[in-house]
C-alpha cells in the first residue's frame, strides 16, 4: 500500500503551531444539528474561543453502533431536526465565514459518506479538513483515503487497545493528519479510563510515528484530560460536551457553557 | 427471471468469500477498530475448527441428539394437489429442537465460544427465534447469555421472551432508534465492543462483518446438504426450484449453498413485501434497495438519499430488517439466485393454506416462501418439483395471527 503524503493543511499547521509552543491539542466533538440546528455554529465558535484547537463535527446517522447513550441520543435529536450531510457541510461553510484557521474534521459512519455524490470535493470546498470514519478499519480504507487525499483531506486512522502491534505498525504507515487512539474497550463516553494502560500504549505508538496522536473515549473533564495529555499530543472530549448541550435551553446558554467547559479543560492541559 | 451468467465451469468453482470476506463487491468488515482483533481471532479459530475431526464430531453429535437432525423431507401431497402444478416438498426445519433452523448456527458458534474460552455469549433477536436458540445452547453448555431485543419486539413476542428467561438468559429490551431488530444489533455490537475479552457475539444471520456471513452460512448449510441428499434418495432427482424466505437470509443461504453448483436448480429467495414493494412499507432490500454499509458489511440496504437506514415493515418480526446478507446480494448480481417478495396478505393466505391442507403451522417468516409456492407452483407442470425450506414453526406467531383475525385469546 502506498504511503499517503501528509496534507499541508490546517490540521498540520495547527499541530505544528502547538508543538512549537509546547502545548497539547484540545479536540472537541459535538454532533451537528444537536440539540437544535441553530446551536451548532455558535457552539463551534465558542469552543474555539474557550481553547479548542480542532473541531470534530458528528454527521448524524440512524445507526451509530459505536456510540454510548449520550451521542446516540444526540444523533436521534439531530435527525429529528432534519439534519443531513449536506446541511452539515452548510454549517462548516457558515463557520468558515469567520474562522479560516481552526481545522474541522467530520466524524461518522461510512454509509453517510457513500450516499453523497462527490463527497470529497464538496467537503473540501465547504472547508472540511479531515474525516474520521468509525466503521472503516485499515483493510477497507484505501479507496476513501486516496479519494480524500486527492483533494487534500486527511482520513484520520483509529487505533484501539486491542490493536495488535504489527497491525498498529501498518496503520501508522498510512496515517495522515493525526492518529486517534481509542483509550478503552467500549463505546463513546464510557467510564473506565485507565491512564496507566493508555500511557503504556502511547509510549509504544510514539516510537512508530511522528504523526500526532490524540486520545479519546472516556475523557470528560480537566482532570482526566490533564492525566491523559501527559502521554499524548492531544485529547478528544465528546460525550461530556454533547450532554452539556442537551441540557441547555437555547444556543446562547449552550455556547456559554461550552466556552467555560473548553476553557476549563484547556487550563487542565496547560497545567 | 434474470439469465444466469455463471457458466457451468464457474459454477463448479464457486468458492466464496475471499480471504477478506468479500463476495464480489459485497461483504467485508466495516467495524470499529476495537473489534478487528476479535474478528481476526474468530476467523482464525474457525479456519482451524472447520476441518478439525474433534470439533466436527462434537457438532454433529449435538445436531443429531440435541437438535434431532436430520429433519425430514416431506411431500406436501394435499397442497400439491390443490395447487395443481409442481410437486411441493418441505424441508421440515420446524421440527428442529426450539422450532427453527436457527439452532444449527447457535450450536456451532457456542462450541467456538467454548474453544475460545469465552464464558459469555450475547445475541440480537427480532422474532425471538435466534434469541431462544442462543439461550438454549448457552444453557446446554453452561454459558452466561444476554439477548438484546427491540422493545417493540419484546411486546410482540412475549412468549419467546419468557422462554429465554426460563433458560436462564437475560433479555435486554432496546429502546433506541426504531426499537426493532436493527437496533438490537447495534446494541449487541456496543456490548461486544465493551466486553470483547470475555464475550462471543453469536450473530443470528448471514450478515455482520467477516467471518460471520461465511460461518453462519456454513453452519446453516446442513439444511441444504441433507435436503439435496434426501431429494436424490426419495425423489430420484434434484429439485427444479429451491425456495426460502429472506430476512437477513440464513435459512435461505443454508439451503441454497449446497445447490449453487447445480446450475439446473433455480434458487429463489422471497423477501418481506409488507404492504407491497411499491408502497415503500416493506423489508425487501434486494427488490427495492441500494448498495450500502450497515452492521459490518456492504450489501443491498434500505437507505434514503442521505444514507440513513430506513424503517421497515413486515408482519413477521424475523424478516423486519433493512439489510440482507452480502452473499445474497452477490447471488442476485451474478444472476445465480432471484429474489421475489411476498406481501403480508399473501404470506397470511399461504400460512392458512398450510395449516388447513397439511396440518402444519409454519412461522410467518416461512409463510413468505410458501406464498411464492402458492403463486408459482400452478404455473409449473406436474413433473417439476419445488423444494421449500420450511424454516420454522409458527407457535410464536399465534397471538399475532389471532390479533389479525380480531380474536383475543
Amino acid at each position: 500500500m502506498d504511503a499517503v503524503p501528509a496534507n499541508q493543511g490546517r490540521i498540520a499547521a495547527e499541530f505544528a503551531r502547538l508543538a512549537q509552543h509546547g502545548k497539547k491539542a484540545l479536540v472537541t466533538f459535538i454532533t451537528a444539528g444537536d440539540p437544535g440546528i441553530d446551536f451548532t455554529v455558535p457552539a463551534m465558535h465558542s469552543l474555539v474561543a474557550g481553547g479548542a484547537n480542532l473541531l470534530e463535527l458528528g454527521i448524524p446517522f440512524s445507526d451509530p453502533e459505536a456510540e454510548g447513550p449520550a451521542i446516540q441520543a444526540a444523533n436521534e435529536r439531530a435527525l429529528a431536526n432534519g439534519m443531513t450531510l449536506a446541511k452539515v457541510l452548510d454549517m462548516v461553510v457558515e463557520f468558515r465565514a469567520s474562522n479560516s484557521t481552526t481545522p474541522v474534521v467530520l466524524m461518522g459512519y461510512l454509509n453517510s459518506v457513500l450516499a453523497m455524490t462527490n463527497f470529497a470535493q464538496r467537503a473540501k470546498d465547504a472547508g472540511v479538513d479531515g474525516l474520521i470514519m468509525v466503521n472503516l478499519p485499515q483493510e477497507e480504507a484505501a479507496d476513501l483515503r486516496h479519494t480524500l487525499s486527492a483533494v487534500g483531506m486527511d482520513l484520520v486512522s483509529l487505533i484501539a487497545p486491542t490493536t495488535a502491534d504489527p497491525r498498529a505498525q501498518e496503520i501508522v504507515t498510512t496515517a495522515s493528519g493525526f492518529l486517534y487512539y481509542v483509550s478503552l474497550k467500549g463505546t463513546t463516553g464510557s467510564g473506565a479510563l485507565a491512564v496507566d494502560e493508555v500511557a503504556e500504549r502511547m509510549s509504544f505508538l510514539q516510537t512508530l510515528t511522528d504523526v500526532p496522536i490524540c486520545v479519546g473515549f472516556g475523557i470528560k473533564d480537566a482532570k482526566s484530560a490533564a492525566a491523559v495529555s501527559a502521554h499524548a499530543d492531544g485529547v478528544v472530549v465528546g460525550s461530556a460536551l454533547v450532554q452539556l448541550m442537551a441540557d441547555s435551553a437555547d444556543p446562547n446558554i449552550a455556547a456559554e457553557r461550552l466556552h467555560s467547559a473548553a476553557a476549563d479543560i484547556r487550563h487542565g492541559l496547560d497545567g | 427471471m434474470a439469465e444466469p451468467i455463471l457458466d457451468a465451469n464457474a459454477a463448479q468453482t464457486y468458492a466464496q468469500p475471499t480471504d477478506s470476506g468479500y463476495f464480489g463487491q459485497f461483504g467485508g468488515r466495516f467495524v470499529a477498530e476495537t473489534l478487528t482483533h476479535a474478528l481476526d481471532s474468530l476467523a482464525a479459530l474457525y479456519a482451524e475448527m472447520k476441518d478439525d475431526p474433534e470439533f466436527k464430531k462434537e457438532l454433529h453429535e449435538d445436531l443429531a441428539h440435541f437438535v434431532g437432525r436430520p429433519t425430514p423431507l416431506y411431500l406436501a401431497e394435499r397442497l400439491t394437489a390443490s395447487l395443481g402444478g409442481a410437486a411441493v416438498y418441505l424441508k421440515r426445519e420446524d421440527l428442529n429442537h426450539t422450532g427453527a433452523h436457527k439452532v444449527c448456527n447457535t450450536i456451532g458458534q457456542a462450541l467456538l465460544a467454548k474453544r475460545m474460552g469465552k464464558p459469555r455469549v450475547i445475541a440480537e433477536t427480532g422474532a425471538g427465534q435466534h434469541g431462544v436458540a442462543t439461550a438454549t445452547v448457552a444453557a446446554r453448555l453452561g454459558l452466561a447469555c444476554d439477548v438484546y431485543m427491540g422493545e417493540e419486539d419484546v411486546h410482540r413476542q412475549s412468549l419467546n421472551v419468557y422462554r429465554m428467561k426460563l433458560m436462564g438468559a437475560n433479555v435486554i429490551p432496546v429502546t433506541s432508534g426504531s426499537k426493532t431488530l436493527k437496533d438490537a444489533m447495534n446494541e449487541a455490537m456496543r456490548d461486544w465492543v465493551t466486553n470483547v475479552d470475555d464475550t462471543h457475539y453469536i450473530i443470528g444471520t448471514v450478515a455482520g462483518p467477516h467471518p460471520y456471513p461465511m460461518l453462519v452460512r456454513d453452519f446453516a448449510s446442513i439444511i441444504g446438504q441433507e435436503a439435496r441428499a434426501q431429494m436424490l434418495q426419495q425423489v430420484g432427482k434434484l429439485p427444479d426450484v429451491v425456495v426460502a424466505c429472506v430476512g437477513g437470509g440464513s435459512n435461505a443461504m443454508g439451503i441454497f449453498h449446497p445447490f449453487i453448483n447445480d446450475a439446473e436448480v433455480d434458487l429463489v429467495g422471497v423477501e418481506a413485501g409488507g404492504h407491497g414493494v411499491s408502497t415503500g412499507a416493506h423489508a425487501a432490500p434486494l427488490n427495492d434497495g441500494k448498495v450500502g454499509v450497515l452492521h459490518g458489511n456492504r450489501s443491498y440496504l434500505m437507505s434514503d438519499d442521505d444514507g440513513q437506514v430506513m424503517e421497515t415493515h413486515s408482519v413477521s418480526a424475523g424478516l423486519d430488517y433493512p439489510g440482507v446478507g452480502p452473499e445474497h446480494s452477490y447471488l442476485k448480481d451474478i444472476g445465480r439466485a432471484t429474489y421475489a417478495a411476498a406481501t403480508d396478505d399473501e404470506a397470511m393466505e399461504a400460512f392458512r393454506m398450510l395449516n388447513r391442507q397439511e396440518g402444519i403451522l409454519p412461522a410467518l417468516e416461512t409463510s413468505h416462501a410458501l406464498a411464492w409456492v402458492v403463486e408459482n407452483a400452478p404455473k409449473m407442470s406436474a413433473d417439476k418439483t419445488i423444494l421449500v425450506n420450511l424454516s420454522g414453526r409458527g407457535d410464536k406467531d399465534i397471538l399475532t395471527v389471532a390479533d389479525i383475525d380480531g380474536i383475543t385469546l
